[in-house]
């Protein structure tokens, strides 16, 4: 101990304390400030570069996700409306069948009836022209036979009966 | 060509590693002048102390047969009633008077002293001198050295701020310092201050870190300094760490000295001169560690190389080289360890006096 403070320089303490109270202040100023703020700033800009990369990694994914969402959105979509269409064909093509079976039957309807019409205005028409003719007929004959009573009334008569008959 | 390449491997090592090449080469030459055995052993254990002590001039070797020095000499700067500044090769390496402005003053044993026109220290009873001392603040070969020391992290580090402005990546000796600071940031401050308080304590700890660890490195070249194994090189760094610590005490550093929580009434007054004398040893603590263990490795380192020489035979000297060399390897990380410690330890006091807690313990 005795030898300690006898080794004790002052000067050398006092040197020391100065010079190095000198350099920290020197080096604190022009070294440690920039130094250690370019480290923190470079330590900031990885942590901010790898927080961007994982935002980034997470939107992608989200966007994939929507992605796939919105696929399966339209592919269902797709499904319901071809099934819609199936079914809409389906009732539109039993709807033209029955209307076309209902037009069908109409118009054969319609057909009978015209038929039937065109038989009664040509069994009208026959029965007027028959009887024209039979006028004619009759008329010619009448025209001839009245010529004689007799006879004349015996056509009559049969004539009658005939008409009658008819 | 193999034979070459060993004794540039062994000139190599020598160089790095042997704080006391030079000296050795005095010892080594001297013995072949005086057979005696107890001779070399002084003057082994005479070069060892002058080497761990301060000195006036910085010399690289001397011859002892011729008595030459090879050197530069350092500014004296004396206060003895006024400033008295002379190159310290007035003094002839403590052979003659130095006479500056009408004063006298001579060397004894590296310290300066006043005397008279002839000379003459006076002793006492042990042996010290009565002479005064006047103060000295002479440019010593350790306060040269703290000069060059700061002179290399300036260049250092100012041009690695300078190289930051650039980009983000480091370029040059940077790229090997960067680590480092990183280290003792993230391993050191902030474990150990705490990640809201540690920016403030960084610079202090990155120059004691790097200053120590430097001083430390260039004690184990040939140059043959011993800084960081001065006790008032150690003292100065010790007492910043220790105000730093109490001027950035918070309430509760002061109230776990003085008025410890959470104990009983009789033990807070026991306690309190315990804590009290804690504060003052923690910093003694650290001045002693880094002192002593500096100042260990170089006499350890010295002795076995002196060893070498004190052995005159094969099988001896070269263990003993064999042993130095491992030891230096061992003081390589013991500078690293001991820059750690010193920076680690006051990381933690800081934490002490800024750590704010509500729990008692």
């Amino acid at each position: 101990m005795e030898k300690l403070i006898n080794d004790f320089s002052f000067g050398l303490f006092f040197w020391q304390i100065t010079l190095f109270l000198l350099l920290l202040v020197l080096l604190k100023k022009f070294a440690w400030k920039p130094i250690l703020s370019a480290l923190d700033e470079r330590e900031n800009g990885i942590k901010d570069a790898l927080t961007s990369a994982e935002n980034a990694k997470k939107e992608m994914q989200n966007i994939q996700a929507d992605n796939e969402r919105i696929l399966k959105e339209a592919r269902t979509e797709r499904d319901e409306m071809m099934k819609d269409a199936r079914a809409i064909k389906e009732t539109m093509l039993t709807e033209a069948k029955d209307e076309a079976k209902a037009e069908a039957s109409k118009i054969i309807e319609a057909a009978q009836a015209t038929i039937q019409s065109e038989k009664q205005k040509a069994i009208t028409e026959l029965k007027t022209q028959v009887a024209e003719l039979s006028v004619g007929i009759a008329e010619k004959v009448v025209r001839k036979e009245l010529a004689n009573d007799k006879e004349q009334s015996a056509l009559i008569e049969q004539l009658l009966k005939e008409v009658t008959i008819s | 060509m193999q034979r070459f390449s060993l004794v540039k491997f062994l000139t190599i090592v020598l160089l790095v590693f042997s704080t006391t090449l030079f000296a050795q080469h005095e010892q080594n030459d001297e013995h072949e002048g005086t057979p005696a055995e107890v001779s070399l052993k002084d003057k082994i254990k005479e070069s060892i102390n002058h080497h761990l002590l301060d000195s006036h001039d910085f010399i690289f070797f001397s011859d002892s047969e011729t008595g030459v020095h090879y050197g530069f000499p350092l500014p004296v700067i004396l206060w003895d009633n006024g400033l008295q500044v002379f190159l310290s090769s007035k003094f002839h390496h403590g052979e003659t008077v130095a006479e500056n402005n009408g004063n006298f003053y001579k060397l004894y044993h590296n310290k300066v002293y006043k005397t008279d026109a002839e000379g003459t220290i006076n002793l006492d009873d042990h042996h010290h001198p009565t002479n005064d001392k006047p103060l000295d603040f002479s440019i010593t070969k350790s306060v040269l050295m703290i000069l060059i020391t700061g002179l290399l992290m300036w260049l250092a580090f100012v041009g690695m701020a300078k190289s930051f402005k650039k980009g983000p990546i480091v370029t040059g000796a940077g790229r090997f310092l960067e680590p480092i600071i990183l280290y003792i940031r993230d391993e050191i401050a902030i474990p150990n201050i705490g990640e809201n308080k540690y920016r403030k304590y960084m610079p202090y700890l990155l120059t004691v870190f790097f200053f120590v660890w430097f001083l430390n490195l260039f004690g184990l070249t040939p140059l043959g300094v011993n800084v960081t194994g001065n006790i008032a090189v150690t003292f100065a760094l010790a007492l910043i760490t220790f105000l730093i610590t109490q001027f950035s005490g918070n309430k509760n550093y002061w109230k776990h000295i003085f008025w410890m929580p959470g104990v009983p009434v009789p033990m807070k007054i026991i306690l309190a001169p315990i804590e009290l004398l804690g504060v003052i040893i923690k910093p003694f603590a650290l001045m002693i560690r880094l002192y002593a263990n500096i100042m260990a490795g170089h006499i350890v380192l010295m002795s076995l190389i002196g060893l070498i020489f004190v052995f005159q035979n094969w099988i001896g000297s070269s263990l003993t080289f064999v042993l130095s060399f491992a030891i230096s390897m061992i003081e390589l990380l013991v500078a690293l360890l001991q820059a750690y410690i010193f920076t680690m330890l006051s990381a933690l006091y800081f934490g002490f006096a800024v750590e704010e807690h509500d729990e008692a313990h």
